[in-house]
């Protein structure tokens, strides 16, 4: 039995870039799988079917399911595209299908779309490229690929699952180059689902923190890195070095991240937190405002700023 | 054992620190590449294309660069795991290249290598004890007992306790088990240690606790470190100087300080741009430096300087011409002919 995702539930606005930042283990992904079911919300309307989707196996959906329900609602972007772009048929071919059945338009007007498509995403010689087989390009040029594949059915929300993650850092600046760009051009809503709380900081609206398969803290990205009101999101933001500060030392963490096999007792973070109490130990916090506006959550029960209880 | 511990830090300034305890000259790597059944060879990946640096007593050299640079490939012939295809690496004056097993067999405690997958360079079917034990037993460390009494201890220098020693690596996390990799490399007393990617597997609220450790060891064990990562915010936070390479070349080296503040190859330049930074009003506020096109193969390197295919400011020169590595502030090296 594995507790991965216990009553998470978040809205996501229209047009909106969500950023979802938690370690391995977090339930980031598990989340991602079963947003499917918890979507029906502005601006996704996901109709009967997808949501059916909700009771297959969380854990261990496969790619071919996931296609089955892309339906042209939801896009997605992985970590390693090869496990989404079928080897033995060219990028165009993939793309193609997909665009013919989403728009109905004969193959002649598709392959002028899918173009238009790789184009969009910075993909140079489009023509040319459309031939190729997946391995043909290098990571980047995949990942473009996946970036076009997730647009092509004008989707109200794509969902990218460390996208960025396997790509090295200078190839990493240029997607997300794009992603900005396309930002501005398309009102698409985008879930970014990270670890690393860099790329988040500079493009997502508003920051879920997971940890031990729960949200712990939700709020405006400025408001967040200003003000953060979680002990394990203050740990983390100071355990992290930055490029632009010569640092002091690094506070880490204590411990070890939660395993998800045990059912949670209280607080997950508990035990590496160093403002715990009896109550953190028996009773599970919830998320609930720590400002005036209620855009701002945190599920503990310490203020760290006024040292004391959260009434 | 414990003397070796306490043993004081050399001041990093002193006069200790102007030693080098590595001096590595003109060094190469070239990987063979075949084809067909009578393994003709066609050409070489030139994974490390002729790089020459020095590192100095109880200093931690970063050296940083995207994948398939080279920085592995570095570590590895400076210890003598592979061959060098050319060049010269001295440890404290003696000359490796070109030894032979039994003569790399006694200086081999002096320098160790923490890898970067703590799953795959523990073997799963060994207790901790024994994982630690054995290159004490391959080097006729004590007797048994004095090995089990030095494996406790080191348990203990690394953040584990005693209890650990009998349990098997797949009960452990990846932060401990890193930390059972980096008992086994200190195990000997090693001087000089090539820390390849030890960060990189491994969850970030995590990553922070195995760099204190590597921090602290140096100052109790008077470490030397040659620190591999991709990773330029962490590189800055614990590194004295950093090295950069590009395709198998090093193209800038330099004082942490100077390195990050005043970079001044282009490479460099862009590379730290490229890193986000945890703060959305700072992020607002970056430029960019996007570089097109993605890195070539070492197989087929570019002519001239191997960056001009990307580079933003790029002369014909540059595609002609190899830049020299050049010295041009004290310490500070860059190899492009416009810095
Ligand atoms: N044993 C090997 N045989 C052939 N090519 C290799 C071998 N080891 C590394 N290479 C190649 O050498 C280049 C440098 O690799 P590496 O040193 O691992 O880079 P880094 O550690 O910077 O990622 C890469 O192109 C890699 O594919
Ligand atoms: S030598 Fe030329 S191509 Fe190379 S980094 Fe300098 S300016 Fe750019
Ligand atoms: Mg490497």
């Amino acid at each position: 039995m594995v507790h991965a995702v216990n009553d998470v539930s978040f809205e996501l606005r229209a047009g909106e870039f969500l950023g979802v930042v938690g370690e391995s283990g977090s339930g980031k992904s598990v989340t991602m799988m079963s947003l499917l079911k918890l979507i029906p919300m502005p601006p996704g309307h996901i109709d009967a079917g997808v949501a059916d989707f909700g009771e297959h196996d969380l854990l261990s959906i496969d790619a071919a399911t996931l296609r089955s329900v892309r339906g042209g609602q939801i896009g997605f972007i992985f970590q390693d595209p090869m496990t989404s772009l079928n080897p033995v048929l060219t990028i165009g071919k993939q793309l193609t299908e997909p665009v013919m059945l989403h728009t109905g338009a004969d193959r002649r007007a598709a392959k002028a779309r899918v173009i238009e498509l790789l184009d969009l995403v910075g993909i140079p010689d489009a023509e040319q490229r459309f031939k190729n087989y997946p391995h043909e390009l290098s990571g980047g040029m995949r990942q473009r690929v996946m970036i076009a594949m997730a647009l092509a059915c004008e989707p109200k929300v794509i969902i990218a699952d460390e996208p960025t993650t396997a790509l090295d850092v200078t190839i990493q600046a240029q997607i997300i180059d794009l992603v900005k760009d396309l930002r501005e051009k398309l009102n698409t809503a985008v879930i970014w689902i990270t670890h690393d709380l860099g790329v988040v900081a500079g493009l997502a609206d508003r920051v879920i923190v997971m940890y031990g398969g729960r949200i712990v803290e939700q709020s405006p990205v400025a408001e967040l890195y200003a003000r953060p009101a979680h002990p394990y999101t203050q740990g983390l933001l100071n355990s992290v070095p930055r490029i632009d500060q010569k640092g002091g030392s690094l506070t880490s963490i204590p411990g070890q991240p939660p395993s998800l096999l045990a059912e949670p007792v209280g607080c997950s973070f508990a035990p590496r937190c160093a403002y715990a109490f009896d109550r953190c130990l028996t009773e599970t916090p919830v998320l609930s405002p720590v400002d005036l506006a209620g855009e701002h959550l945190s599920a503990c029960f310490w203020d760290t700023a006024e040292g004391k209880e959260r009434s | 054992m414990t003397e070796t511990i306490n043993a004081p830090l050399g001041a990093p300034n002193g006069e200790s620190a102007s030693s080098p305890i590595l001096e590595v000259t003109n060094l190469k790597k070239y990987f063979p590449i075949v084809r067909g059944l009578v393994r003709r060879k066609v050409g070489d990946v030139r994974a490390v294309d002729g790089v020459s640096f020095q590192i100095q007593k109880g200093e931690t050299l970063g050296l940083v660069g995207e994948s398939g640079c080279g920085k592995s490939t570095t570590g590895r012939v400076i210890l003598q795991l592979d061959r060098a295809t050319e060049g010269s690496v001295k440890y404290e004056g003696e000359e490796l290249v070109g030894k032979n097993a039994g003569q790399m067999r006694v200086l081999r405690p002096n320098m160790q290598m923490v890898f970067q997958d703590p799953h795959a360079s523990l073997n799963p079917r060994m207790t901790v004890a024994s994982i630690i034990e054995e290159p004490l037993i391959e080097h006729r460390f004590g007797n048994r007992a004095e090995r089990l009494a030095w494996i406790e201890e080191l348990l203990g220098l690394v953040g584990l306790s005693p209890t650990h020693a009998n349990r098997y690596p797949h009960e452990f996390s990846g932060g401990q088990r890193q930390r059972i990799g980096i008992a086994r490399a200190i195990a000997l007393n090693p001087k000089f240690v090539v820390c390849d990617e030890p960060i990189a597997a491994l969850d970030v609220s995590i990553q922070a606790q195995v760099v204190n450790l590597l921090e602290r060891l140096q100052d109790e064990l008077d470490l030397t470190y040659l620190f591999i990562s991709h990773d330029l915010s962490m590189v800055r936070h614990l590194a004295d100087r950093v090295a950069v390479m590009y395709l198998g070349r090093m193209v800038e080296l330099a004082p942490v300080e100077a390195l990050y503040e005043s970079p001044q190859h282009p490479y460099t330049q862009a590379l730290h741009s490229a890193v986000p930074v945890p703060n959305p009003i700072v992020e607002f506020g970056r430029e960019r430096i996007i570089l097109k096109g993605d890195i070539p193969s070492p197989s087929n390197p570019p002519s001239g300087c191997s960056f001009h295919t990307r580079c933003p400011v790029a002369t014909p020169e540059c595609a002609e011409r190899v830049p020299e590595w050049r010295e041009i502030n004290p310490g500070h090296w860059v190899a492009c002919h416009l810095a």
